[in-house]
């Protein structure tokens, strides 16, 4: 195999193990995190797939803003029910 | 749980693992490519626009109309966003809570700023030339507020993240975006058509005619457009 078939197959595993974990993960605040962590992955696999373009959106904004925007929200909605 | 719910669970998941072993197993080995879109987009993008990286010259050249109307999804959505969230008259918009951050974590801070600004435009200037381009380097120049909030707390972020600047500057980035297309009409062409010079045939940074200004009208609309969001969701979240 060469290094690009190789890393090709270590993203798709990697990915395919981690999707089911960000859904088995029943806490919310948990969930965003390895939901981030799963972002990167993701980005990973598009690299070895030579898709650079879409690898550097996916960073951006599957592992930095689509996380925070969960949390921000979880933490407001929480307030909410408090108050 | 339900023994009921686990059989149905379970017949659905082996129906549909049979379904997609089946359809990957027709699929074509990778990077056998049969269309032939590719092959035209490839013989477009360097030997005619003079744009090394054919993505930046698909996206913001021979798709472009297309590229608009995304960039417009994205203005409406955020303004849509800054609607819903927009300040209402409650004490106070959570400015003066406090950042747990220390001496250290502000120094990495202080120095990534820098390199990051810097490498955000880096990208959003070379769409035509490497990966990247005005959406990339547009998001990542909107996290960087979000490091220095880390560092500061949300009285920096709102003081270097106004209100009014990115929702200006975001519809003056979708603006631009459509009024470079009307270049193509003032040629005698057609709207988005690629009029200005190519510049230089080994890509640089002012190679690709319009590609490298619509990257720049694309990376002000979505990094006004991020640092937006980021500003309104934090300070709904802050608002005491």
């Amino acid at each position: 195999m060469t290094p690009d078939a190789i890393l090709q197959h270590a993203a798709l595993v990697f990915v395919g193990a981690a999707a089911p974990v960000v859904v088995l993960i029943r806490k919310p605040v948990s969930q965003a995190i390895a939901l981030s962590l799963y972002g990167l992955l993701l980005a990973v696999l598009f690299f070895a797939y030579q898709a650079p373009d879409v690898a550097l959106a996916q960073i951006v904004v599957g592992a930095v803003l689509l996380p925070l925007m969960i949390l921000l929200t979880m933490a407001r909605a929480r307030r909410q029910e408090e108050e | 749980m339900n023994a009921g719910r686990l059989i149905v669970f379970g017949l659905g998941a082996v129906a549909l693992a049979i379904a997609l072993l089946l359809g990957v197993g027709g699929l074509p080995p990778v990077g056998d490519y049969r269309g032939p879109y590719g092959d035209v987009v490839y013989a477009i993008a360097g030997p005619e626009r003079h744009a090394a990286n054919a993505v930046g010259a698909l996206v913001f050249d021979i798709r472009a109309f297309d590229t608009l109307l995304e960039e417009f999804i994205l203005f409406g959505s955020v303004t849509g966003v800054a609607v819903l969230l927009r300040p209402t008259r409650r004490k106070g918009d959570g400015s003066a809570a406090r950042t747990i951050a220390d001496a250290a974590d502000r120094l990495v801070v202080f120095l990534l700023v820098g390199i990051g600004v810097t490498f955000g435009f880096y990208v959003v200037v070379h769409g035509q030339i490497t990966p990247g381009g005005g959406f990339q380097g547009g998001a990542f120049l909107a996290s960087i507020p979000l490091l220095v909030y880390l560092a500061g707390g949300p009285g920096v972020l709102y003081r270097i993240v106004p209100r009014g600047l990115v929702a200006g500057a975001g519809a003056a980035g979708a603006l631009l975006f459509a009024a470079i297309g009307l270049l193509g009409l003032a040629a005698g062409g057609a709207y988005f058509e690629n009029v200005i010079p190519f510049g230089p045939r080994k890509s640089s940074i002012v190679s690709g005619g319009i590609i490298p200004l619509l990257s720049l009208a694309s990376g002000l609309e979505v990094g006004a457009g991020f640092a937006r969001l980021i500003r309104v969701f934090l300070e709904e979240r802050l608002r005491p």
